[in-house]
């Protein structure tokens, strides 16, 4: 019923501009597959590629084992589901869903049974005689996915879906479509820019940025460990710090920057005397009245904004740089006021020394 | 209005719309009028104009319902109409597709250019060049008797071969540009959403693009069907001594037999009937009038 995907060194060239850089990676039989990067990084271009819209210019692509070269995209075992959703609105919300089998030549009555299984499949019985314009936006997000399931794809892909729906709605579906993919037992591969989407519903995440892939790992690693610059800096919020690593014991690096020495875990492919930076997630930092221990900042806090789950510090350290704080709101931790000197202080297991870019921010998550 | 006036003031308003007045009132609505009315009287000798033969009848339009001939050229009209108005959906169909959905974009203009060309060029002039092309000692026999084509030179301008060919290259564009905008706005997304979901090519215009374009195809039907119907040029330089089209009967009235009554009669025949025969058509594929202004 399902079907792996195979990439193998796939690269994809626009002219001289190379959009999908040699990513090779194995997505496993009814695993849910995210893409995750900024916009322009190329994951709706591997997304058409294993469709079969464009042809990669190098490597191969293949499905269930099979290379799929010179295969159509009405060929292959893969439904897809565009970011716009594509509805056709000229035609009754069951006639879209059964289009795929009208295509395969099942008879009529037929195929209006398959769709108003399938209408029940995505909870959206009494639909079938409905027009497209008439549905809101979750009903046509749904009856695209029952369009797309109705061929009884091996692969499913899906092109950003939710993102034209408001955060609530958007918050439903991903798990309706978690339980759809888990249900149908279906390969999922999902393009998003939106590291919420990847992390919750993914088994895998593979982070792109400028057409590499540049960390495939389950949704904990990418946010506990990544394997660079871009990863840590894409995915969640962090301080970071530029300086030197200096000298390492064990697992644990000395760090040389602007606002002090550190100690701090060392990432894959950094050395002792590079340049790098330093990665500290903001709900790792603790707040602490007095200098404690190695890794302590002096800092005054500027702003406290209240989240409601979680309480937001800002703060500026001694060299001007701006740095950020989160609190449980558990009512325990006393919460700072502006103006406040304090100290913040971290655990060296809990920050990380990466090399590489980091990703711009003004990335519309 | 206010618009209008706030941008260009009083004086420019003014001028503007005593010229479109003008324009629609002298030149359109007031000699339809007078053919209409005249339509209804007898063709007299000067002398008894406003006498007691001058009274309004039907006499002249069913001078036409009489008329076996007539009425035979009107219908041989409307088919061959018919025939041109498909053969330019044939053409243009793929044509407009390709230019909205294939072609490079970087190409439009050059293409786009090379189709208007043409139409810079006088009917007339265009009409006379498919003369010469077609003649049976013409270009077009030489260069197929070249290739070995054709065996013996083809009598191109006989029945209302040369006119269907005529009329085909005179108003194929009238065709192509509606189409081209249909097509142009459905969402590319939605053709391949068709080719992804298993459509072959041809399924996909059936079920996707064609009943997108509908509204596109319905008046570039329209425009072609009634270019043709009441097109003259084409017919007197094209046709043969055994095709006639209506136009010409209507030309004769007024010209030859310099019965200007008849000849409106006629005209008028000519477009309620094409009207009745298109809205029919639109009906039987369901196209709304409001539609096509889309």
């Amino acid at each position: 019923m399902s079907a792996g995907v195979d990439l193998d060194n796939v690269c994809a060239d626009f002219g001289t501009f190379r959009a999908v850089d040699n990513v090779a990676v194995n997505i496993q039989p009814g695993e849910f597959f995210s893409f995750l990067g900024p916009s322009g990084c190329g994951k709706t271009t591997i997304l058409r590629m294993i469709s079969g819209f464009i042809s990669p210019s190098q490597g191969v692509i293949r499905i269930g084992g099979k290379d799929m070269k010179g295969q159509r995209p009405n060929q292959r075992p893969t439904a897809l589901i565009f970011q716009n959703l594509a509805l056709f609105p000229l035609m009754p919300v069951w006639e879209n869903i059964a289009f795929g089998l009208e295509v395969r030549g099942v008879d009529k009555q037929k195929r209006r049974a398959r769709a108003e299984e399938l209408l029940h499949l995505v909870d959206l019985p009494d639909a079938a005689d409905k027009a497209v314009a008439q549905l809101s936006g979750g009903q046509k997000q749904r009856v695209a996915i029952a369009r797309a399931l109705a061929v009884e794809p091996q692969v499913m892909l899906l092109d950003e879906p939710l993102s034209a729906l408001d955060l609530k709605l958007r918050q439903h579906m991903r798990a309706e479509l978690r339980a759809i993919q888990k249900r149908t037992g279906v390969t999922f591969i999902y393009i998003t820019h939106d590291q919420g989407e990847a992390l919750a519903m993914s088994d895998r995440v593979g982070v792109m940025s400028q057409g590499k892939l540049q960390q495939v790992a389950n949704p904990r690693d990418i946010y506990n460990n990544p394997a660079n610059g871009f990863v840590a800096s894409f995915v969640g919020e962090n301080n970071i710090f530029t300086g030197e690593v200096q000298g390492t014991e064990g697992n644990l690096a000395r760090f040389a920057t602007a606002s002090g020495t550190f100690t701090a875990r060392l990432g894959p492919a950094v050395t002792q005397g590079m340049k790098a930076r330093l990665f500290l997630r903001p709900e790792h930092v603790r707040l602490a009245p007095g200098a404690g221990g190695t890794n302590s900042i002096p800092v005054e806090v500027t702003d406290v904004a209240f989240e409601g789950n979680f309480i937001s510090i800002h703060a500026r350290d001694a060299g001007g740089q701006v740095l950020l704080a989160e609190a449980r709101n558990d009512g325990a931790t006393a919460v700072p006021a502006p103006g406040d000197r304090l100290h913040f202080t971290f655990d060296g297991q809990n920050a990380v020394i990466l090399t590489g870019d980091t990703a711009a921010r003004d990335i519309d998550a | 209005m206010k618009d209008l006036l706030n941008r260009y003031g009083l004086l420019l308003t003014t001028v503007f719309a005593v010229l479109t007045g003008f324009w629609i009132l002298v030149l359109v609505v007031l000699p339809n009028i007078y053919l209409f009315e005249h339509s209804f009287k007898p063709y007299l000798p000067v002398a008894e104009l406003g006498g007691p033969k001058d009274v309004y009848s039907l006499d002249n339009y069913l001078t036409f319902f009489r008329s076996p001939i007539h009425i035979s050229v009107f219908f041989w009209t409307v088919i061959y109409s018919a025939v041109v108005t498909f053969i330019c959906f044939l053409i243009a169909y793929p044509l407009a597709y390709y230019l909205s959905k294939v072609s490079a974009r970087a190409l439009l203009p050059m293409i786009f250019l090379l189709l208007f060309i043409p139409l810079w060029v006088s009917e007339v002039l265009r009409s006379f060049a498919w003369f010469i092309i077609l003649a049976l000692k013409g270009p077009l026999n030489a260069s197929l008797l070249g290739l070995g084509i054709i065996e013996d030179p083809v009598r191109w301008i006989t029945g209302f071969r040369g006119v269907i060919i005529g009329l085909v290259y005179t108003y194929v564009l009238f065709m192509l540009f509606p189409l081209y905008n249909a097509i142009q706005s459905l969402d590319t997304n939605q053709i391949e959403a068709a080719e992804d979901l298993g459509a072959p090519w041809w399924r996909t215009h059936w079920r996707v693009i064609l009943p997108h374009a509908k509204p596109g195809i319905a008046s570039g039907s329209v425009m072609v069907f009634m270019l043709s119907a009441g097109s003259i040029l084409v017919p007197t330089l094209l046709a043969s001594t055994n095709s006639r089209w209506f136009t010409e009967i209507i030309q004769q009235w007024m010209f030859e037999s310099q019965d200007w009554n008849t000849g409106s009669a006629y005209a008028f025949l000519l477009l309620i009937l094409c009207t009745v025969f298109v809205s029919a058509v639109m009906r039987v594929f369901r196209v709304k009038l409001s539609d096509i202004a889309k």
